[in-house]
């Protein structure tokens, strides 16, 4: 056999290729639920992290159930389900596509020793690719607790910077509303932030301070109303 | 003719070990061929990354070497290289599924560089210059000898930052909270060796340690 021919060549490619195909498929399914389960499970330590609450991985289901006390999916500032699941569940990348009125988002009701929380999940755009994270808000749905964030590949060493103590420590305490009108809290230039409503951008990571500064205006909008009300 | 020869080498003749033991000092993939330099630099900040990597890579170097050597003679010559690089990427995405299930935080921790393994230099290298021509057997030791070549030198760069940098190995502390400026002691972590530039260079020590001792490995010009 002449290894060599045209025809043996594209025979052993495509044999080749299916085969591979076949087998990292098979893989990828096979392991597919543990995997899925080990960022269900980092999506609950985040959660619990923004109200302070630090587990390990293996036991963030456990502290989930406990510390999470309900799960409100809200659209238009009112609750249409209160079903733990479909709140978990909601995908924030397809969610904020839709207005803020019109996009159907989870709040997540904590009880941390005997006060009571609300955490807000947020999604937005950084340079590279999606940012995302957690704010929590005391009970009275104004002041911020904590905020931790997230993202996808972000530049180490400056955008990258959010996901750091040195960027989060700045929120709590902050406000989101100011009587009873919403405002967001900014991200500003390093160094000019002042008063209740702005935190210190990152220098070097101007794109991705200002995705975090869209996405805390924008995820945090469609719960302005319900707060409102409480 | 030559099979024959073959078979009656033992498993673990002279020459087989050698194949092993080179890669250790003589040949070394990093500090004696400077291949894989990229990734050395990257992941070596902490100890259980640089771990995980050198594992890896030892997985993906014997498992690629024994099968492009087991297909050699099926191998149409013009797409060869095509051919290695489907093994070896089949093989990363295999190790990346595996971590993301089973060691997931070090997954996160690696992040690019599990994919990255597909062009580290040492693997394709060994691939084109040995697995090709040499049976499954030879080809295994060959693959294991240089990935666990490059593995030592990752372990023990790893090894100086992570204490030097950080003052912890593998997570644990290990320089006494009371020797720290900050609690009224005299030590503070060198930042410096947090950051690649560092890992260059206690890569440049380790080869010039290397040298020193082993002169053979010192350039006649």
């Amino acid at each position: 056999m002449n290894v060599n021919s045209n025809g043996y060549t594209y025979t052993f490619a495509t044999v080749m290729v299916v085969l591979v195909a076949v087998l990292l498929s098979g893989t990828s399914l096979g392991l597919k639920s543990k995997r899925e389960s080990n960022v269900k499970q980092e999506k609950m330590q985040s959660i619990l992290a923004s109200v302070g609450v630090e587990v390990d991985r293996s036991e963030a289901q456990a502290a989930y159930d406990e510390v999470i006390t309900k799960v409100l999916t809200i659209k238009g500032g009112e609750v249409v389900s209160e079903d733990r699941e479909t709140g978990f569940n909601v995908d924030m990348a397809k969610a904020i596509k839709s207005s803020n009125m019109e996009r159907e988002v989870p709040l997540y009701l904590a009880n941390k020793d005997g006060e009571s929380f609300f955490i807000v999940p947020m999604r937005g755009k950084g340079l590279w690719g999606p940012v995302w994270g957690f704010v929590s808000l005391e009970a009275d749905g104004n002041t911020v607790v904590g905020a931790n964030f997230g993202h996808k590949s972000e530049t180490p060493g400056l955008g990258a910077e959010i996901s750091t103590p040195m960027f989060t420590d700045q929120f709590p305490g902050k406000k989101i509303s100011e009587a009873g009108i919403f405002q967001s809290i900014s991200v500003v230039k390093q160094g000019t932030s002042s008063g209740d409503y702005a935190v210190d951008g990152i220098s070097g990571g101007t794109i991705t301070s200002n995705g975090v500064n869209d996405m805390l205006a924008d995820c945090l909008a469609p719960y302005a109303e319900y707060f409102k009300n409480i | 003719m030559s099979t024959e020869v073959k078979q009656k080498e033992s498993l673990f003749s002279k020459k087989n070990r050698k194949l092993i033991s080179d890669p250790f000092n003589d040949n070394n993939p990093i500090t004696v061929q400077v291949l894989g330099i990229c990734s050395a630099l990257a992941i070596t900040v902490k100890l259980e990354p640089a771990v995980v990597m050198s594992l890896s890579v030892v997985f993906v170097m014997a498992a690629g070497n024994v099968i492009i050597s087991l297909i050699r003679n099926l191998i149409p010559n013009r797409i060869r290289i095509i051919v290695q690089l489907v093994v070896v990427a089949s093989l990363v995405v295999l190790v990346d599924q595996f971590l993301k299930a089973f060691a997931y935080d070090v997954s996160k921790q690696l992040s690019v560089f599990v994919g990255l393994i597909i062009t580290n230099c040492i693997i394709m290298g060994r691939f084109e210059a040995f697995a090709l021509a040499n049976g499954p057997w030879k080809s295994f030791m060959d693959g294991i000898g240089n990935s666990i070549g490059y593995g030592v030198i990752l372990i023990a760069v790893a090894f100086f930052r992570e204490l030097l940098g950080s003052g912890a190995l593998l997570g644990f502390q290990v320089i006494p909270d009371s020797w720290y400026i900050a609690n009224g002691g005299f030590y503070a972590n060198n930042g410096f060796f947090l950051f690649p530039p560092m890992a260059l260079i206690v890569v440049g020590l380790i080869i010039w340690a290397q040298r020193a001792k082993n002169t053979k490995l010192i350039e006649e010009n």
